[in-house]
């Protein structure tokens, strides 16, 4: 067993693969708990349909590193999504709802229409669900990712205090002058950050699972923001590593595996909630 | 110069018109209260006068010193916090939030304030709980001690009262005629319960068919 894992590990980019998907975890459960906090799980999900719209339209396009063209649509598409939820007629969860299946219908059709690949059914497998080997990431990907999700964490950190506030009361933030608008916006544009990059890993079907799950989890157990976002990057690490090296040994799909333990970590932290409550 | 001046307000949305004409001034150590039925724009006053909504028309003029970003909110309790994982350390603190300017944290003064602010309402051994676990009136004098985190000089109180047993609010009307009295905090307050209202403030916005401002004393 330890032997399979040095010799996957003696790969450079399986390496560098590996604290991607950390990173990446650590940076979806950060934003996540404002997400579930804010009632925004929903536009995470919407996002994640989406963004897989926007890979079919640069697969048909031939751009090489897609992410040129699915980042800012995802982006521009969240921001609409927030703020375009008090103009237009069709409201929040329906206008999501939406976007979502019309993202996946076009995008499928797309991809049907344009593809050029042998393998169409593995193409959209993999983008709704991931990769199914880590060896099948391309290097200029796994950088992006690690540059990105460190800037996203210290983004966090040095925003978490006004993050936590305009979380707990936009109001009251409003009136102390703060620019609330401002930091939903941000929080919009790394949630969109966050899909993109994940994408490549768990499939975009599964983003919203790694953006939820370790907040629920640790909102179980503990009852301060800092707690809870502490506990929640902790687990969200724990399962994503985890989740690998099983994904790694048993040769199971990354994303799923990723989040099959934090289902288990889920009902871990419920049951220990549960006892501590009584 | 008066501490918030409103000069011909008219409130409303963008095609109802709720109230015209609204004139006031307030100054320091004054304690208003803003009374009426439900839906005659009390609410819409206090957003305008917070600087949350746009009036349709008039404008507030604020001196003395007062800036913008210095009325201190207590918003009406809403149940959804319950579940929000906040310990009352942290709600207190991010009082200081429009203080913070481009520093990302707090700084250690601003913590000891956030304490002496959580003593001064009485709850100061609450500041490791959870908020959602806390008692209604806690809730409130906790929302208070965060709200003079952030001013010093002009509170805005919504509905204070609302939904607190006999007890809680008797101390919670303490507390604010004790932060207007000695600390010549102004108050404005919306409130239903217009026997206490009158009893304590000394300016009074009655929102009905039209709009009555009176002094109640001086």
């Amino acid at each position: 067993m330890l032997e399979t894992l040095t010799y996957y590990m003696g790969f450079p980019l399986i390496r560098y693969a590996v604290a991607v998907v950390v990173l990446i975890a650590l940076c979806s459960s950060l934003i996540g708990v404002t997400l579930v906090l804010k009632r925004f799980s929903f536009i995470g999900d919407g996002l994640s349909h989406v963004a897989f719209g926007a890979v079919a339209i640069a697969t048909v396009l031939e751009v090489t590193t897609s992410m040129i063209v699915v980042l800012p649509i995802t982006v521009i598409c969240a921001i609409l999504l927030l703020k375009g939820g008090k103009y237009v007629k069709v409201k929040g969860d329906a206008a999501i709802a939406m976007i979502s299946v019309s993202a996946l219908a076009v995008g499928y059709l797309l991809m049907n229409i344009s593809s050029k690949s042998s393998n169409l059914s593995g193409d959209v497998c993999s983008t709704l669900f991931g990769s199914t080997a880590l060896l099948s990431l391309e290097l200029t990907d796994v950088l992006i990712c690690l540059v990105v999700s460190i800037l996203v964490t210290v983004a966090f950190v040095v925003f978490y205090n006004r993050i936590f506030a305009v979380t707990f009361d936009e109001d009251f933030s409003r009136t102390c002058g703060v620019n609330a608008e401002k930091y939903n916006l941000m929080i919009a544009i790394i949630i969109a950050v966050i899909i993109v990059l994940a994408m490549n890993f768990v499939g975009s079907l599964l983003i919203s699972a790694l953006i939820v799950f370790p907040a629920l989890s640790a909102m179980r157990i503990f009852k301060s923001f800092l707690k809870v976002t502490v506990c929640s990057a902790v687990i969200s690490v724990v399962c994503a590593l985890s989740g690998v090296i099983v994904s790694i040994l048993a040769g199971t799909p990354v994303g799923a595996t990723i989040v099959a333990a934090n289902i288990i970590c889920y009902f871990c932290f419920m049951a220990a909630g549960r006892i501590k409550g009584e | 110069m008066a501490l918030l001046k409103c000069e011909d307000l008219t409130l409303g949305y963008e095609d109802i018109t709720l109230a015209e004409g609204v004139n006031f001034e307030v100054n320091e150590g004054e304690y208003w209260c803003i009374t009426g039925e439900n839906g005659t724009g009390k609410t819409t006053l206090m957003k305008t006068v917070l600087g949350l909504r746009q009036p349709l028309k008039g404008k507030i003029i604020h001196g003395d010193g007062l800036l913008k970003n210095e009325i201190g909110y207590l918003p009406q309790r809403t149940e959804y916090k319950k579940d929000f994982p906040a310990s009352v350390r942290e709600i207190v603190l991010s009082g200081f939030q429009g203080a913070l300017g481009f520093r990302p944290f707090y700084s250690a003064a601003q913590k000891a304030a956030a304490m002496e602010n959580l003593k001064r309402m009485g709850v100061e051994d609450l500041a490791d709980k959870s908020f959602g676990n806390l008692s209604g009136g806690q809730q409130q004098r906790v929302l208070l001690a965060r709200a003079i985190c952030a001013t010093r000089k002009m509170l805005l109180l919504d509905e204070p009262v609302a939904g607190l047993d006999v007890n809680a609010e008797a101390e919670m009307y303490k507390l604010i005629e004790s932060l207007n009295k000695e600390e010549k905090i102004a108050i404005i307050m919306v409130t239903h319960d217009l026997e206490s209202a009158r009893e304590y403030a000394t300016h009074e916005i009655h929102f009905g068919e039209e709009v009555s401002v009176r002094c109640l004393r001086h």
